[in-house]
């Protein structure tokens, strides 16, 4: 299968003297096997000098001498290999994140330096403290806390005070606020602590505070940097040339972006099909998996609708061009899921929401400290003294410990049952679902068609020899069956686009198709699956029937949702037979048929106006847009490359009992997570009244914070009880 | 307590060492890929695979 027409130019780009640099997009490639064919096939060409496979980004870099290598040769090296490719277009892909992913690892790295060496001094000043440290000993080692403590602050804490001054701008508050103005305060605090001379420096609790919490901000970011990276990905599967028709009935390649609508445009059988348009001339069967999950290709007419990252089957067509790039119904998908995205970035987590309320209590708190101090007559160095340890012990280091370590077991509970969770929120929203949605193909059922009847292995094995030659799913599922026997001659073999496949078998013209061609006399009875037809020499028909089978556990999981009093519904782009005969057997009421990507998208919005938290569970290129509208998603591992990155949530696809787990997993998450609040909001009952009556030394301040962060981890750790 | 006057700065060096290999690390690209580096360990060695490209 080619994906790319043979003429397409490839945008490489000088890399050196004489090298010429190419990036291609590679897909399914899942483990070190993979890589190393890949890798050693390219490097075997001559001409490369260089080759590495990011199995992060999918992406292959090669460095190649130009004048004895096309980069097509490559391009259909990796192809030719079983590896979907197509050219990375820069252009199209978001960097952006990168940068910024390396900035935080930075960060963190310059916290964990200035955490470790200053909590080495700090912890010999509290030792020197009970036994006979001398002033001038404690200012030395303050003055070198201060040397690496200050640095490092300003450089690790830019991502909290960048966002904190940018939420203070537009008037509300968020976690960072009370972090960034802690940390600010305890080093200008501990800076004139230490100029002066004084006994009490906090730098430890700056930069310790800044570390853990620049971990939990670094994991954030590379989850979401994938799901970004998707979005690139799916707009290089459609080609990058086409095959224009002139008006004089000339053929020539041109770049798709000289395609314009009203334009024709040739697509040979297995091309894939790079614009959206209407079939003028030709018969084929369109394989549009892709962008509706169907697995059976649906046969084309003139007059029909094409759709851009489809595939062309079977017969030539030739097509007006209806929507150029940009504006084909992939590129739709693409938008459709950017516009998904950004309306569920809406959501504020649990935290942030105890943060508008918590900032500025806290804020007041250390203030009002200040004043009492100041009106006691302590002078504004104690008064500052005092409210700065309140800051710092009120500063939400269980808080901010209180969710990320719940998430951190709930997440390895989940991981060893090979459900990977990827969004950090994920877990939080699923807590709250009271309906799950599911896709039918690949998702509640195996996505594969099984042959369940078929004829004897005489009639099995003509059929199978004339299956051969058509790319048709279905006949590929007959070839595949009747693989193991031995064969006739069949000759004359032509494939008839819509129809079925004919050919000569001993001297008899024999055919395999869909009833009505290949078998007009045979009596039709109902069947929920597609089927095909074989006339054998000497008139007699046979049928083939194929079902697309549920999953094992698909029943038991439903009624264990339904159990759980969650509403469960299904939204499916395939035929509404299919649709409700899975549904009927799994006791599902509600379900759609025949939706298209964007009405998927519509169907989860309108659960969402009606007040309901949506969980979608599906697998195809279609489920996309769906999958990124869910107030939480999950996919199948078997699913699309697209799909799983769209998803917050992704599970080893071969069960469905997985979306069980999630959710009872999620519940329990939930119930640590309020646990744990309530226990810091306790702690800080406790703690700041001490703070406010100027008895937190930066050794009970350290000794607080600890037990505190012990108390909500142990907490955390009893979520490992759950059955699952 | 004159030792001090050689541990601090001993340990200062040796946690800023830490530090630049890690920035030499990232710098160099080594954090790009870390998915593809868990699975690269299983590779057979070849020398021409060791070989990357411009970056």
């Amino acid at each position: 299968m080619n994906m790319i027409s043979s003429s397409a130019p490839l945008a490489t780009h000088s890399a050196g003297a004489d090298a010429e640099h190419l990036e291609l997009l590679v897909q399914n490639v899942h483990c070190a096997g993979c890589m190393s064919k890949i890798e050693r096939a390219v490097s075997g060409l001559p001409g490369v000098v260089g080759v590495r496979l990011n199995m992060s980004t999918h992406r292959l870099s090669v460095d190649f001498a130009p004048e004895t290598l096309e980069p097509e040769t490559i391009l259909q090296t990796v192809t030719a290999l079983g590896y979907p490719t197509m050219p990375y277009r820069a252009a199209l892909a978001v960097d952006a994140g990168a940068a910024e992913e390396r900035a935080l690892l930075l960060a963190l790295a310059v916290a964990g330096f200035a955490a470790g060496n200053v909590m080495l001094l700090s912890v010999s000043v509290w030792a020197g403290a009970l036994d006979d440290m001398g002033a001038a000993t404690r200012g030395l080692f303050h003055w070198l806390s201060a040397l690496i403590a200050l640095p490092a602050v300003a450089f690790a804490g830019r991502p909290f005070f960048r966002s904190a001054w940018s939420v203070l701008r537009s008037g509300s508050m968020n976690m960072d606020v009370p972090i960034s103005l802690a940390v600010i305060l305890a080093s200008g605090v501990s800076l004139a602590e230490t100029i002066s001379g004084g006994p009490h420096a906090y730098f430890d609790a700056a930069v310790t505070l800044l570390f853990f919490l620049l971990i939990g901000r670094y994991l954030d970011h590379s989850a979401r940097a994938r799901a970004r990276s998707a979005a690139a990905s799916l707009l290089s599967m459609s080609g990058e040339t086409a095959r224009l028709i002139d008006p004089d009935g000339h053929e020539r390649v041109v770049p798709l972006g000289d395609v314009a609508p009203e334009m024709m445009v040739a697509l040979s059988p297995g091309e894939k099909i790079p614009v959206d348009g209407i079939v003028a001339t030709g018969v084929s069967d369109i394989d549009s998996s892709l962008l509706t999950g169907e697995a059976v290709p649906e046969t084309i007419r003139p007059g029909g609708a094409v759709y851009a990252g489809t595939l062309n089957l079977t017969g030539p067509l030739s097509i007006r061009v209806k929507a150029a790039v940009g504006d084909t119904l992939l590129a739709d998908i693409v938008r459709l899921m950017e516009t998904a995205e950004r309306g569920r970035s809406a959501y504020v987590v649990l935290v942030d929401r105890i943060a508008r309320f918590y900032s500025p209590a806290v804020h007041a708190l250390a203030f009002g400290t200040f004043v009492l101090w100041w009106m006691l007559g302590a002078g504004v160095h104690d008064g500052l003294l005092n409210a700065v340890a309140v800051l710092i012990i009120t500063c939400p280091c269980a808080l901010g410990l209180a969710v990320p370590v719940v998430r951190v077991v709930a997440h390895g509970l989940l991981f060893t049952r090979g459900v990977l969770v990827k969004t950090p929120d994920a877990l939080e929203r699923l807590a709250q679902v009271d309906t799950v949605i599911f896709d039918k193909t690949g998702t509640l059922t195996r996505g594969e068609l099984e042959l369940v009847e078929r004829p004897g292995d005489g009639i099995l094995a003509e059929a199978a020899a004339l299956a051969g030659a058509s790319r048709h799913p279905l006949s590929r599922a007959v070839a595949d069956a009747g693989a193991h026997l031995p064969k006739p001659c069949a000759v004359n073999v032509v494939e008839v686009a819509g129809s079925g496949v004919e050919g000569t078998i001993g001297g008899e013209v024999v055919r395999l198709g869909r009833r009505a061609w290949a078998a007009p006399g045979a009596l039709e009875t109902p069947f929920d699956g597609p089927e095909l037809w074989y006339s054998a020499s000497g008139g007699t028909y046979h049928r083939f029937r194929f079902r697309d089978s549920l999953k094992e556990d698909a029943v038991e999981t439903v009624a264990a949702l339904q159990a759980l009093g969650i509403h469960v519904a299904i939204l499916s782009g395939d035929h509404t037979a299919s649709v409700a005969a899975v549904a009927n057997k799994l006791g599902i009421a509600d379900w759609q048929a025949g939706c298209r990507p964007n009405e998927k998208v519509d169907a989860v919005h309108e659960f969402a106006l009606a007040g309901h938290r949506v969980l979608m569970v599906g697998d195809g290129l279609n489920d996309a847009p769906a999958l990124a509208a869910g107030f939480v998603s999950a996919s199948p591992a078997s699913g699309a490359d697209i799909s799983r990155t769209a998803a917050d949530i992704v599970f080893q696809g071969k069960f469905l009992a997985p979306v069980v787990w999630m959710v009872r997993v999620g519940q329990g998450a939930q119930a640590r997570v309020r646990e744990n609040i309530a226990l810091s909001i306790a702690y800080n009952a406790f703690a700041v009244p001490i703070a406010v009556a100027g008895l937190v030394t930066p050794l009970v301040a350290a000794i607080a914070m600890s037990t505190s962060s012990i108390l909500v981890t142990l907490n955390a750790v009893r979520l490992r009880r759950i059955k699952l | 307590m004159d030792v001090l006057v050689y541990l601090m700065p001993a340990a200062l060096f040796l946690g800023i060492l830490g530090l630049v290999a890690f920035i030499w690390a990232l710098r160099s690209g080594q954090f790009e890929d870390i998915e593809g580096a868990a699975h690269r360990i299983l590779i057979e060695d070849d020398p021409k695979n060791d070989r990357s490209p411009g970056a």
